[in-house]
């Protein structure tokens, strides 16, 4: 009985393993092992994901959905079959579902202009929170400005937290779209989206969520969360830059005119009529980054590989003893205390600007993002220019946390 | 990469006292800076006696770099003429981004800077105040960005 338990059991995560697969780890930085602290800005990729783009262009390319010949029917296999990577990954029903786009800002782009646009007139409000992104704030007041409808924002509390009475009591009869991040990038706090998605379909409201920050942290279950579209990037996920995905129930979709047009959207051309492509492809004008998708794919392979929960289980322990060491410096604050958190820790140290910090924490060989973070009003909510931001993903190791804690001491020292 | 070079004993103290600190209500000029990357943000009030900076404060928040420059800055032009500035500044710049300058004697304390070039990223940091002073005198009232 005690061997079946044993077995039952899941295997311990091992991120020095894991460390392996990641070649660019290797870095030295100014005369120090690198500690890598800013996937949540961009992630490094397996060799896994490396090699599965070198062999795609050494072996596959050519362009999709054109040539009769071979390696266009490699390539085009290559992509539509990474599509459907995509669709299990995410759980959707279709791979009509599934567009391929630059990354989440094109993806959110795409929905402001080919749904919100031609559907919202004045009068007609799109609920957000005071958590977002720049790529999920300025699309929409790119909308308000060409429909004359209205933005809201939904504020937060001290510990980054989105207020839900405000939030409920903002959302009613005109409110039209709610469009919020599942995982705040500048603070790490997980937004509850499943119920802020039902209580917008309760009120008719479609619902888009910024899956930037959440989906290389938690398993995504599409159909499960009731999204109507879902948005999220490659580059975050251990995939390449320059793809992405937008997620989008079939007959919203549908029923959207397409945001670009050109080649592959279309189905024929003439000078009086032209009749647009089928579902996903009407989203997708011009030659498409192959290459991208073939490398998302992979590295979907790669965190399934791992097992997602089981990076997420890592993850969260690295933040809670990271939260836990930094606690104890002396003027060292953590912004953003939600209860429910990614493994994102931003924080200020009294007397020693982000910028400063940045620079004190790379001489010592830790990389970590300072700045805005692209959410300028989080950080005037707070009243701060700018935080430092550790993020963990899965190479990331104990060691890291340590690391870290000395070169902030390193920088106490400097800023005596 | 020595920090040292950078973080100098004058930036430190420049930056946890900047000299000249704070507003001039009856300023005959001035001019807001901001550096988009870090948010940095400074505003240069001048009183001009002619051609003369007769007296000049800033305030803002920014890094230590850039709160040291501005300090050390607005102590180098005081009492200066529009020429001697940019020729100083002219200096500065040079001190800020070429390798192989050695500190002019005319630049004094200015020199602590010089530890900045080994750090590219930190150069805005350093030359804001100045681009934000020239705005003010050139111009008037501006806000200059470093973007």
């Amino acid at each position: 009985m005690a061997a079946n338990v044993l077995l039952a059991a899941p295997p311990p995560f091992d991120a020095e393993r894991v460390r392996r697969d990641f070649p660019i780890l290797d870095t030295r930085v100014n005369g120090h092992a690198l500690v890598y602290l800013d996937s949540a800005a961009s992630s490094q990729r397996p060799l896994a994901v490396l090699r599965a783009v070198e062999d795609y262009e050494t072996h596959s390319h050519a362009n999709v959905h054109r040539g009769v010949h071979a390696l266009s029917q490699a390539a085009t296999a290559a992509y539509e079959g990474a599509r459907e990577r995509v669709r299990r990954f995410i759980n959707a029903r279709s791979t009509r579902e599934i567009i391929f786009v630059r990354g989440t800002t094109e993806a959110i782009n795409l929905v402001a202009q080919a749904w919100a646009r031609p559907r919202l007139r004045g009068g007609d409000e799109i609920l957000i929170s005071a958590l977002e992104h720049h790529a999920n704030i300025v699309p929409w007041q790119m909308v308000c400005e060409q429909t004359g409808c209205t933005l809201k924002v939904a504020p937060i509390n001290r510990r980054g937290e989105l207020r839900l009475e405000e939030f409920h009591t903002l959302l009613g009869p005109r409110t039209r779209l709610v469009a919020v991040a599942h995982v705040s990038n500048a603070l790490g706090t997980v937004l509850p989206v499943k119920g802020i998605i039902e209580a917008a379909h309760a009120h008719g409201a479609l619902v888009l969520i910024d899956g930037a920050q959440a989906v290389p942290h938690s398993r995504l279950d599409v159909r499960a969360l009731g999204a109507d579209f879902y948005a999220f990037s490659g580059h975050k996920l251990y995939g390449p830059t320059g793809i992405g995905v937008l997620y989008g129930r079939e007959e919203l979709l549908a029923a959207m005119p397409p945001w670009q047009g050109g080649g592959d959207m279309i189905l024929t051309v003439s000078f009086e009529k032209t009749t647009y492509n089928e579902l996903p492809w009407k989203f997708e004008a011009g030659t498409p980054n192959m290459s991208g998708a073939v490398g998302l794919a992979a590295a979907m392979d790669y965190l399934e590989g791992l097992g997602v929960e089981a990076i997420a289980a890592h993850e969260q322990r690295l933040l809670q003893l990271a939260t836990a060491e930094l606690a104890r410096l002396p003027q060292l604050e953590i912004i953003g205390t939600a209860a429910h958190k990614a493994s994102v820790l931003s924080f200020t140290m009294k007397g020693v600007h982000p910028h400063d910090l940045g620079t004190i924490l790379d001489a010592e060989g830790v990389a970590v993002r300072t700045g805005h973070h692209c959410a300028m009003p989080v950080m005037t909510f707070f009243g701060l220019p700018a935080t430092a931001r550790a993020s963990f993903g899965c190479y990331n190791t104990e060691r890291d946390v340590a690391r870290l804690v000395q070169a902030l001491g390193k920088a106490r020292e400097v800023f005596a | 990469m020595d920090l040292k070079e950078l973080y100098r004993d004058v930036i430190l103290d420049h930056n946890r006292h900047p000299r000249n600190f704070g507003r001039i209500e009856a300023a005959d000029s001035r001019a807001d800076g901001h550096n988009p990357l870090c948010g940095d943000r400074l505003s240069v009030f001048v009183v001009l006696d002619g051609e003369r900076v007769a007296d000049i404060r800033f305030e803002g928040r920014g890094c230590a770099i850039s709160t040291a420059s501005a300090s050390l800055m607005t102590e180098a032009v005081k009492g200066k003429d529009r020429t001697a500035i940019r020729e100083l500044f002219d200096k500065v710049h040079a001190l800020l981004t070429r390798p192989e300058t050695a500190a002019d004697g005319a630049l004094g304390k200015l020199a602590a800077l010089s530890g900045v070039r080994e750090f590219p990223v930190r150069v805005k940091c350093a030359s804001l105040c100045w681009h934000t002073l020239n705005a003010a005198l050139e111009h008037g009232a501006a806000t200059i960005s470093t973007e």
